[in-house]
C-alpha cells in the first residue's frame, strides 16, 4: 500500500535576528548593503559568527509515514515544530531540506475562518471561504444548506459577519471547513474554539471524518482529544521526532518525560524552558508548597503557588494578568487561578517581583498535575510556559480517603443530614 | 530515546526497511511532492487555471468590499474620473489652454484619465495586495499569483463601470452635433485596454513580490504613480510643435503614453500610434514574464517573512 503521506528527512530553517526575534522583513537598504558586503563576509570574523547565530531549525531531519485512513495526532510542547510541520505539509511554506510526498487531495485547516471578511454577509463568506479552502462553486451550492444548518445561523445569513457574535462566527467558519471533503485532512488546534457544546459537535464531526476512511493529521495540546480520535501519535521535540507509534504509549511517555517533578518549596528555574510570548515580562522561576514551606499539598489543605517575574518595563500597572493552569495527565484543565479573579489590580515595578497565590482548599485528589504559566495584559501575551512543572498532591496524613480508593479527580467536602420519613408520608408520596 | 537520527515511521518501522523513492523517480499522478525551493521556476499555469474560481471569488470580494460601506457605492468609480475631467477641463483646457487637437476638451481629458485610472489603481492595489493578504497567505495554500491578479481584475471592473460615463459623454456630444465617427479603429480600443491591463499586471505583480521583502515599496509606489501621471502627457495634452529628440524618445519609452493615444484614437478617430502600441505590447509581455518569474521565485518565502 502506498503511504498517504511520506516525509523524508524534512528540515526547516529560519533566519533569526539576535535577541531571538524572527526576522520580519528587510529594507532595501539592508539588502543592498548585504549584497555589497557579501564578498567580504567570509574573511570578516564578524560575518561568520552572525551566520551561525542566525540559523534556527524549527524542524530537523523529520521522517515518518502515514498510511491512508490513519488518524495521527502530533503532540509536543510549544515551539516543538508542530505548526511548522503542518505548514510545510499544507504547502504554505517550503522546507529547507528533505522531501514530502502526498497522495491525495489535501484540505488543511490551520485556522478557523481563514479569509472571512467582516464586511461580507454570512452567505457571501461561505462561498469565499469555501473557494479559498479549495471547494468548487458547485460543491458549495450542494452543501450550502447543510453547512448553514450545522452552524445554526439561518436567520443571520444576509447580515455582515462583523455583526455576528463570536460564537456564530466561529460556528459558521467551522461549518464550512467541516464540509470540506478532502482525502487528507490537516488540522491545527481548531478544536479549541467555541463553547463546550459546539466543541463536542466538532469532535463528533472529526470522528466521522476519521471513521469514513479519511487520513487525518491533527495537532492538539488536549491529550484527551488526541487519545480519543487518533490511532497513532507523533511526538515532536525541538524540531525532531522523539517518538512515534501507538497513541497511548506515546502520550504516556510524553506525559512522564515532559514533567519536571519537583520537591515542594524549592524554586524551579524556568529561564531555559521553551516558551512563547513577546518577552515584555517573563517568568524566572516558580515553586509550590502545601500548608507550610517544604510540605506537599494535600486534597483538603491549602496550596501555595509562587512565581518570580522579571519585567523590562518601568512599571506594569493594573492590567497585568498572571495565570496558573492545573491539568491532569491528559491535559484536561482542572483549575485556573489568576490575578483577575482576585479582583485586585496587580501593580508590578520593573525588575524582579515575587508573586504568591494561595488557594485555601485545593479539593484535588492525590496525584500528579501539570502546571502552565501565562502572563500578559488585555492585548499582549508576555510569556507563556506550558508544562512549567508538575506538582504532586499527596493523601492526607489521616489517610481516610484511601479506604474508598478515591477514584474521582476533584474532592468536595459536603454537608449532609438524614431525616427519618414516616410510613404514611412515604405511601402518600409514592402515589 | 530515539532522537530520530534514523527517523522512525508512524508504524514504528525504521527507515531502513522502506524502499524510498530513488531520486528522479517519476511520481504517480495525483501526487504532490514538496521539496526545498529551486532558484528559478516557471509559473504553474495549469494549477492557476484549476484555481480560477478562487480568482473569481477574490476579485468579487475586492469589488464588493470596496464599495460596501461607502455612501455612494460604485458611483465612486464614476465620480473620480468625472471630477478629474472637470478639473482638467477648467485648469488645463480653459486656463492653461493646452492643445487637445480639435477634440472637445471634456472628451479629450476623459479618454486620457480613464485608462490612466485603470492603470494606477491596478498597480497600486496590486503592489499592496500580497502584504494585505497576510492572514490568507500564512494559513492556507493556493497559487499566490491569484492575489495580485485579482486586484487587477477588480480594477478592470471599476474601469468598465467608469466606461459608462465615457459612453454618456460621447452620446451627449453626438446628440449635440459633434461628429463621432465610429470606424474599424474601434477595434484598437480593446487591444489598448488589454495592453494596459497586462502592463499593470506585470508591474503590480513585481511590486507585490518586492513589497513583501522590502516595505519601502509601499511608500515608493504612490509617489511614482503621481510622477507617472505628469510623465504621461497624453493624459492631459496633445504635444504640438517640435519637441527635442530627447523628449520624443522619453515619451516613446513610456508605454502608457502610446496606449492612451491609441485608446483615444480608437474611440474618437485620429492617427493610431502603431509603433508605440507595438512597443508597449512587447514591453507588457516582457514585464509580465519578469514580474511572474520574480514573484514565483520569492513566493515560497512569503509565508515566512510577510
Amino acid at each position: 500500500m502506498t503511504a498517504a503521506i511520506r516525509v523524508d528527512g524534512l528540515g526547516k530553517c529560519y533566519r533569526v535576528a539576535q535577541g531571538g526575534h524572527r526576522v520580519r522583513y528587510r529594507t532595501l537598504r539592508e539588502s543592498l548593503v548585504g549584497a555589497v558586503s557579501a564578498p567580504f563576509r567570509r574573511t570578516g570574523s564578524n560575518g561568520n559568527r552572525l551566520d551561525q547565530a542566525d540559523a534556527f531549525w524549527a524542524l530537523k531531519d523529520v521522517s515518518f509515514e502515514v498510511q491512508p485512513g490513519e488518524v495521527v495526532g502530533i503532540i509536543g510542547r510549544n515551539g516543538a515544530g508542530k505548526s511548522t510541520l503542518l505548514k510545510v505539509l499544507s504547502r504554505i511554506t517550503k522546507p529547507t531540506t528533505g522531501r514530502v510526498e502526498i497522495a491525495g487531495r489535501v484540505g488543511s485547516l490551520l485556522e478557523v475562518g481563514t479569509g472571512f471578511h467582516p464586511e461580507l454577509t454570512g452567505r457571501e463568506n461561505v462561498y469565499l471561504n469555501g473557494s479559498i479552502l479549495g471547494m468548487s462553486h458547485k460543491e458549495i451550492d450542494r452543501k450550502f444548506d447543510e453547512m448553514v444548518a450545522f452552524a445554526e445561523v439561518e436567520k443571520f445569513l444576509d447580515l455582515p459577519v462583523k455583526r455576528y457574535s463570536s460564537g456564530m462566527y466561529v460556528r459558521l467558519a467551522f461549518a464550512v471547513a467541516a464540509h470540506l471533503e478532502p482525502e487528507i485532512l490537516i488540522v491545527d488546534e481548531v478544536l479549541a474554539v467555541g463553547d463546550a457544546a459546539f466543541q463536542d459537535r466538532c469532535l463528533e464531526k472529526m470522528r466521522q471524518c476519521a471513521s469514513s476512511g479519511r487520513t487525518v493529521l491533527l495537532v492538539s495540546h488536549q491529550m484527551t482529544s488526541v487519545r480519543d480520535l487518533c490511532d497513532r501519535a507523533l511526538w515532536l521535540d525541538r524540531g525532531s521526532v522523539r517518538q512515534a507509534g501507538d497513541v497511548r504509549q506515546v502520550i504516556d511517555r510524553y506525559m512522564t518525560e515532559t514533567a519536571h517533578q519537583v520537591t515542594p518549596g524549592t524554586w524551579i528555574d524556568l529561564t531555559a524552558t521553551p516558551r512563547i510570548g513577546d518577552g515584555h515580562t517573563v517568568f524566572r522561576s516558580a515553586r509550590f508548597y502545601g500548608a507550610v514551606d517544604e510540605e506537599p499539598p494535600v486534597p483538603d489543605g491549602p496550596l501555595h503557588l509562587a512565581v518570580r517575574i522579571d519585567s523590562e518595563a518601568e512599571s506594569v500597572a493594573g492590567h497585568l494578568r498572571v495565570e496558573f493552569q492545573l491539568h491532569d495527565r491528559y491535559r484536561t484543565r482542572l483549575l485556573t487561578f489568576n490575578t483577575c479573579e482576585a479582583r485586585q489590580p496587580l501593580c508590578v515595578r520593573g525588575g524582579l517581583t515575587e508573586l504568591t497565590f494561595r488557594v485555601d482548599r485545593l479539593h484535588l485528589a492525590p496525584g500528579r498535575y501539570g502546571v502552565n504559566l501565562m502572563m500578559g495584559d488585555a492585548t499582549d501575551l508576555y510569556d507563556s510556559v506550558s508544562e512549567a512543572f508538575q506538582l504532586e498532591v499527596v493523601a492526607s496524613a489521616d489517610g481516610d480517603a484511601d479506604r474508598w480508593g478515591l477514584s474521582s479527580l476533584v474532592t468536595r467536602t459536603v454537608h449532609y443530614h438524614a431525616t427519618p420519613v414516616d410510613a404514611t408520608v412515604r405511601n402518600r408520596d409514592a402515589l | 530515546m530515539n532522537l530520530t537520527a534514523t527517523g522512525p515511521t508512524i508504524d514504528g518501522r525504521s527507515n531502513d526497511e522502506q524502499t524510498g523513492p530513488a531520486p528522479g523517480q517519476a511520481t504517480l499522478p495525483g501526487r504532490v511532492v514538496i521539496e526545498p525551493p529551486n532558484r528559478w521556476e516557471w509559473v504553474n499555469l495549469s494549477e492557476l487555471w484549476r484555481y480560477r474560481e478562487l480568482l473569481y471569488f477574490l476579485t468579487w470580494r475586492d469589488v464588493k468590499v470596496r464599495y460596501k460601506q461607502t455612501a455612494l457605492g460604485a458611483a465612486w468609480a464614476i465620480l473620480q474620473p468625472a471630477l478629474m475631467m472637470v478639473v482638467f477641463t477648467i485648469f488645463f483646457g480653459r486656463l492653461a489652454g493646452v492643445s487637445t487637437g480639435g477634440i472637445p476638451q471634456p472628451l479629450f481629458f476623459l479618454t486620457g484619465v480613464l485608462p490612466w485610472f485603470f492603470f494606477s489603481t491596478a498597480v497600486s492595489n496590486a503592489a499592496n495586495s500580497v502584504v494585505g493578504s497576510e492572514r490568507l497567505i500564512t494559513k492556507i495554500y493556493f497559487p499566490r499569483l491569484a492575489v495580485p491578479f485579482a486586484t487587477v481584475l477588480a480594477a478592470a471592473v471599476d474601469f468598465v463601470v467608469a466606461g459608462s460615463l465615457l459612453l454618456v459623454v460621447m452620446v451627449g456630444y453626438a446628440i449635440a452635433g459633434y461628429p463621432i465617427a465610429l470606424s474599424w479603429q474601434l477595434a484598437v480600443v480593446p487591444v489598448a485596454v488589454a495592453v494596459v491591463g497586462l502592463t499593470a499586471t506585470g508591474l503590480g505583480t513585481l511590486l507585490a513580490a518586492l513589497n513583501v521583502a522590502y516595505r519601502d515599496v509601499r511608500y515608493v509606489v504612490p509617489f511614482f504613480i503621481q510622477i507617472g501621471m505628469f510623465a504621461t502627457p497624453a493624459i492631459y495634452m496633445r504635444p504640438t510643435g517640435n519637441e527635442g529628440r530627447a523628449v520624443e524618445f522619453l515619451m516613446a519609452a513610456n508605454p502608457m503614453n502610446s496606449l492612451i493615444e491609441a485608446f483615444r484614437a480608437g474611440l474618437l478617430g485620429g492617427p493610431i500610434p502603431w509603433a508605440g502600441l507595438g512597443v508597449a505590447a512587447v514591453g507588457a509581455l516582457v514585464l509580465l514574464a519578469v514580474g511572474c518569474l520574480y514573484f514565483r521565485k520569492v513566493e515560497d518565502r512569503f509565508a515566512d517573512i510577510v
